[in-house]
């Protein structure tokens, strides 16, 4: 793939929590229309790189474009409204809202007709969502409340859709079940940079790999190819 | 046995620790004859309290059942939380409230004012503290900022109750604005101990700047309210009408009483409306989205401190527009008025009706302000009584009178 297909670019971005850095120069494309998984061990700093994309920090250091454009240092929320959606690790859902205003929160600034029809579309992608949508978001099971974050991040109309952890807490069967919806909403042309523990599950999704270790990243390739590399192997898939 | 050992040394130890902090204050007394003064110890007070503290601390575990009573309380949620003929028995309060001022005596239409203008308060600080989360304790600076708005607008540009109204909003609303600009940053705690400061400041400012708010003495002779120019005064000033002339009636000092009321009911049911379209407009749902989870939001493209500093500034204009009733009403303003203790009732009112519940905040308001006048010969243990209520209140409502029914939305599905 040429260089110019990027959606997102990250340019040997550093990143700090105080005196703590978290990142040292990460660098790395993400391809419009693909899934990209960054994989690392606890406290590699995949999530930290992940909320920094979403400038919360800022970056430090290096560059993040997102469809050509220096989003390095625009603020937050800004961010979020050009088109990147995040499922922030731990969903984050609003308990006291029911399903449907938590997905409504989604849209903020859609207008009522965008908001009917995309909820129609989500309640296609999670059947279980439609069935509890008058229900509070802190009821549903672990699954429910992951499914409720992505259908929410969907509801602002993502060109790139980030993941922190889909799979966390969650019971094989239903992680299984994510994962599918993942690539459904791939094939509806969301790109997906995915961050993930589970690295067998997430490299058999994606197109490419990333992995981070100590705030770098220190190998990348095809999924296939992680999945087969013995150093990834070793180190995060068990054997 | 062992398990009994341990809760008598634990009584012991619990009667001790009343002992030491009772015999200072229940122990003594102070006596101040002609040429002496001195403290004199009675020893009584302090025995009942050490034997009090004593016996509940043993039998702890038989008193618990009392504590349980709410069960047998009959719970009134249900009944007020009618959905289908709300509006009806809405307007029939409403027209309840209407009628009664002309059948009951001016001192209960004075109390009746009174609770009014908590009840405004108490809605304006739920939005901020009820709806976005936000704990303000200095919540008392924007009413005095709508009180003093009035009072000096009226004083030194003779400008009238009604165009002082939204100009007092508006510049309680300012004053929130500039004071959240800052402040919202903060979370929790941090912002508590500022709002708090906030409201201190702006009684010490108008306690000190005596040239032109008058310090201590206060601003007098306020300009009482008119009915479409009809004034409520015996004789009318110069070139106004009194109404009672207008009307061709008697003069009755009622009048002026009734008005205030029927004036303050207006503002509550304004407020009312205003803030019940607010909470079912997405700015609403921002508000309680954010309460929820900050960062979340921030991941959905909100900015938190745009939500932030709508609630704070909403609220304050409601507190503005009680000032400025509250300084026309009373014709004379001064910094007393504007103490924490104010802040505090009015946060008490919000957390003991639940806190976002906007009949709860209604309630607890009435109940703050008439149960205090109802019972003046316990004047003295108001604070008392007041503490005791708050506590038993968390142990049996935590949640407040009437824990919120938020308003649900459903879009239609095809």
């Amino acid at each position: 793939m040429s260089g110019s297909e990027f959606i997102l670019r990250l340019d040997g971005v550093h990143s700090h929590y105080g005196m703590i850095e978290a990142l040292k120069g990460a660098s790395l494309e993400v391809n419009r229309g693909e899934i990209v998984s960054l994989i690392g061990a606890n406290g590699a700093g995949k999530s930290t790189l992940l909320m920094t994309t979403c400038g919360d920090p800022q970056a430090s250091k290096g560059a993040i474009h997102y469809e050509g454009r220096d989003i390095t240092s625009e603020p937050s929320h800004m961010i979020m409204r050009s088109g990147i959606s995040v499922v922030p690790e731990g969903r984050r859902i609003f308990s006291a809202l029911t399903v449907v205003e938590n997905l409504q929160m989604g849209a903020f600034f859609a207008d009522r007709e965008q908001i009917e029809h995309d909820l129609a579309h989500i309640y296609t992608l999670f059947p279980r969502l439609k069935e509890r949508q008058s229900q509070q978001g802190g009821t549903l099971s672990g699954g429910e409340q992951q499914m409720l974050a992505i259908g929410r991040a969907l509801m602002a109309r993502p060109k790139l859709l980030l993941l922190d952890e889909p799979s966390l807490g969650l019971a094989p069967l239903v992680i299984a079940q994510i994962f599918e919806i993942i690539q459904a909403i791939r094939d509806e042309g969301v790109t997906i940079f995915l961050v993930e523990q589970n690295a067998h599950r997430a490299l058999q999704i994606s197109d490419r790999g990333y992995v981070l270790e100590n705030g770098e990243i220190v190998l990348q390739g095809k999924g296939s190819e992680l999945l087969t590399n013995d150093e990834v192997k070793r180190a995060y898939l068990g054997g | 046995m062992n398990f009994l050992r341990v809760k008598l040394v634990d009584a012991t130890l619990a009667a001790l620790l009343t002992a030491l902090l009772s015999i200072p204050i229940l122990g003594t007394h102070i006596i101040s004859e002609p040429g002496y003064i001195g403290l004199e110890w009675d020893g009584w007070k302090v025995f009942i309290a050490v034997a009090l503290v004593f016996s509940v601390r043993l039998f702890q575990e038989q008193l618990r059942p009392l504590a349980r009573v709410t069960h047998l309380m009959p719970d009134m949620a249900p009944a007020l939380r009618f959905t289908q003929n709300r509006r009806l028995v809405m307007m029939l309060l409403l027209f309840v409230a209407l009628i009664w001022p002309f059948f009951s005596s001016r001192g209960n239409v004075d109390i009746a004012t009174l609770a009014l203008i908590y009840i405004m308060m108490g809605l304006g600080l739920n939005i901020v503290v009820g709806f976005a989360g936000l704990l303000d304790l200095g919540y008392v600076a924007f009413y005095a900022v709508g009180a003093y708005s009035y009072a000096l607008l009226s004083q030194y540009f003779g400008v009238s109750f009604w165009l002082a109204l939204p100009l007092s909003g508006l510049f309680a609303a300012s004053f929130g604005f500039i004071l959240g600009f800052p402040v919202l940053r903060l979370r929790g705690d941090y912002l508590a101990i500022v709002t708090l400061g906030f409201g201190e400041i702006i009684r010490l400012v108008l306690n000190n700047w005596d040239s032109l708010t008058g310090g201590p003495d206060g601003i007098g002779s306020i300009a009482k309210p008119t009915l479409f120019g009809l004034e409520f005064s015996r004789q009318a000033g110069a070139g106004g009408i009194p109404f009672h002339e207008f009307m061709g009636i008697e003069y009755s000092g009622m009048y002026k009483v009734i008005f205030l009321y029927l004036l303050a009911l207006a503002l509550v049911v304004f407020a009312l409306f205003v803030i019940n379209r607010l909470i079912r407009m997405p700015v609403g749902r921002a508000w309680e989205a954010l309460r929820e989870d900050e960062i979340a939001c921030r991941s959905l493209g909100l900015n938190p401190t745009n939500i932030k500093l709508s609630a704070f500034t909403l609220g304050a204009t409601f507190a503005g527009f009680a000032g400025c009733f509250f300084a026309a009403r009373q014709g004379f303003i001064n910094p007393e008025s504007f103490t924490f203790i104010e802040s505090a009732i009015v946060l008490a009112i919000v957390v003991l009706g639940g806190m976002g519940s906007q009949v709860g905040v209604i309630l607890a308001a009435i109940a703050m302000t008439v149960l205090p006048e109802i019972a003046r010969e316990f004047d003295q243990f108001r604070m008392l009584i007041f503490g005791g209520v708050m506590v038993l209140m968390m142990i049996w409502r935590p949640e407040g009178l009437l824990p919120t029914k938020r308003p649900v939305m459903e879009m239609p599905h095809g």
